[in-house]
């Protein structure tokens, strides 16, 4: 029985939406700017409680970003809301420039990340937005889990001093991460112990990885199961105290494999533990429109993919 | 500073040389110790940061930091880099600035701090007329009208050059008159960008025209270049250094303004 049973189902931007709520009651100096989706981005309630210190930009992710970065100038801590293609990609010089390179205390928090966007295809499907945010020096990147975790996640970002690009997404998706299981920035979480196998996973794909531990468990297989939050500073202690003892890893995001969390760990594997490594995300090629279910299966992130590219390590 | 390294852009910076003595000498409440926040004091936000010659230099002699620094500008080490930043700590800087079009969101940030802080100090910023092609200066343009973003007072040098050749050679841009006056900007006229008394008087009016509910436009008309017969009215200076014999012709030709030398 796994330590993390399912205990319900609930979107991560409403971790996201909720976690801002609360700082809107308890931190006088969080301020929230959103390029016209601040219903997708669940902002309502911080924007119902605290008009005066919400920023409707309209369609207008420069200018959002820029906004943004000035406002910390002053003391505010600005949560910027769009979707994570209009956070990144859309703005990046602007994040590069006026945030990062400027030191500004910007959270960029992202919605509607990777593939499990679903229909809206691959217009607004970016699987390249960890790479981008984690090659800003200064950046910090985190993915969490779920909801839960995104609401902690949120919460801890405005006690960080710095900018951070905050990654969620769309789609009502299992909660398994207890309330009372400390959130630390760059700190990762052994959620499942195991000899075989160490994977390391990140955002949606956690519970991925845990159901495929758990199924392989019956097949013999002792998996470890770590959840990488934080691509940004990345936790190599944790990473390489598991490899140590498991000998094989994997690594597990809804990204393109290419920038993303896996080359991250193969670049500290290859550096101070080499083992075998094998990278599961999205091979290099831009998404669809489909249902988040479909997308994951057709794009080699379903658990049954995390299971088979175990057992085929393992051979 | 630009001869010593062989590289910067002088042409924009002499054009405004009168602009950044008068708002720093005369206009501008500023504090001399150096926060970032700036809280009770007016803020400057240089959007065309490839002026940095010429703001370093009044920066320097507004008591933020050494003259003696500005030997440093461009070199390895320096807080004076090729493009303004805060990276080094420089005093005086609050944001990077050199790839254009984004000082002017950053300081409607500042101007809405200031707000929410019940701060009724201003915002300035400066721009190049070339960088008004970006069009994240559009995107802010709308919304500092349409959220009445009165505390702010934003000035462009219109010197009519750009790197590749006049701006109607390289992009034609009409009326910025009436392109900031549509997107509802209170526009006021600068015809003598290079006499600093008008300056002056254009700055000071502008600030009578803060706190009515529009931001506020100076369309200050210069001459890059400005003060030195071969450097002035032409894009050919936008980013190159005066060799020796030509940096002694110009000092010849420059004197000091009715508030110093700068």
């Amino acid at each position: 029985m796994s330590k993390y049973p399912k205990l319900g189902e609930k979107d991560t931007r409403s971790g996201f939406g909720d976690g801002l709520t609360e700082l809107g009651r308890t931190n006088p100096n969080v301020v929230a700017l959103c390029a016209d989706l601040a219903g997708s981005l669940k902002m309502d309630q911080f924007i119902k409680e605290n008009p005066e210190r919400y920023f409707q930009v309209g369609i207008a992710e420069a200018n959002m970003i820029g906004i943004a970065a000035g406002l910390t100038i002053g003391g505010k801590i600005p949560f910027t809301g769009t979707f994570a293609n209009f956070s990144t990609g859309r703005v990046y010089d602007q994040i590069r420039q006026s945030v990062a390179y400027s030191d500004k205390n910007v959270k960029i928090c992202a919605s509607h990340a990777g593939l499990t966007l679903g229909e809206d295809g691959a217009t607004h499907q970016i699987l390249e937005d960890i790479g981008l945010m984690k090659m800003l020096p200064g950046m910090t990147v985190i993915c969490p889990a779920d909801y839960t975790q995104t609401k902690q996640a949120t919460l801890a970002i405005a006690e960080h001093h710095g900018p951070v690009y905050l990654r969620f997404g769309r789609p009502k998706w299992p909660v398994f991460i207890p309330e009372n299981l400390p959130f630390e920035i760059g700190k990762a979480q052994i959620l499942r112990e195991g000899n075989d196998i160490s994977v390391f996973a990140t955002g949606h794909m956690v519970w991925l990885a845990l159901e495929a531990a758990e199924e392989l468990e019956a097949a013999g297989v002792s998996v470890e199961v770590i959840n990488i939050h934080t691509i940004k500073p990345l936790d190599e202690e944790a990473i390489l105290k598991s490899v140590k003892k498991t000998g094989k890893a994997i690594s597990c995001e809804e990204h393109n494999v290419i920038g993303g969390l896996g080359e991250s760990i193969a670049s500290v594997l290859s550096k101070k533990h080499p083992v075998r490594l094998d990278i599961v995300g999205v091979n290099d090629t831009f998404g669809e429109s489909g249902t988040p279910e479909q997308l994951l299966e057709k794009y080699g992130l379903s658990k049954s993919e995390i299971k088979n590219r175990i057992l085929s390590i393992l051979k | 500073m630009v001869h010593a390294v062989q590289s910067g852009h002088p042409g924009g910076s002499m054009g405004c040389t009168e602009y950044f003595t008068a708002l720093y000498q005369v206009v501008m409440n500023h504090k001399s110790d150096f926060t970032m926040d700036g809280k009770g004091e007016d803020l400057f936000f240089l959007s065309n940061g490839h002026i940095s010659p010429v703001w370093y230099s009044v920066l320097a002699r507004s008591g933020y930091f050494p003259v003696a620094e500005l030997a440093t500008f461009r070199k390895l080490n320096t807080r004076l880099q090729g493009h303004p930043t805060t990276h080094e700590g420089l005093p005086g800087i609050r944001v990077a600035s050199g790839s254009l079009g984004q000082g002017l969101s950053v300081a409607i940030g500042a101007a809405q701090a200031k707000k929410l802080n019940g701060d009724p100090s201003l915002v300035y910023t400066l721009h190049g007329d070339g960088e008004l092609q970006e069009g994240q200066i559009w995107e802010a343009a709308m919304y500092a009208a349409g959220k009445k973003v009165d505390n702010l007072i934003s000035t462009v040098d219109v010197n009519g050059q750009q790197i590749d050749g006049s701006t109607d050679d390289v992009l034609p841009m009409g009326s910025l008159n009436a392109k900031f006056t549509a997107f509802g900007w209170d526009v006021i006229e600068l015809p003598e960008g290079n006499n600093i008394d008008a300056v002056i008087a254009a700055l000071n009016e502008a600030k009578s025209r803060t706190g009515k509910g529009k931001p506020v436009m100076i369309l200050m008309h210069t001459a890059m270049g400005f003060g030195v017969d071969f450097m002035a009215g032409t894009h050919k200076w936008h980013g190159i250094a005066p060799s020796d014999a030509q940096l002694a012709d110009a000092l010849n030709q420059l004197s000091p303004t009715s508030l110093g030398d700068y």
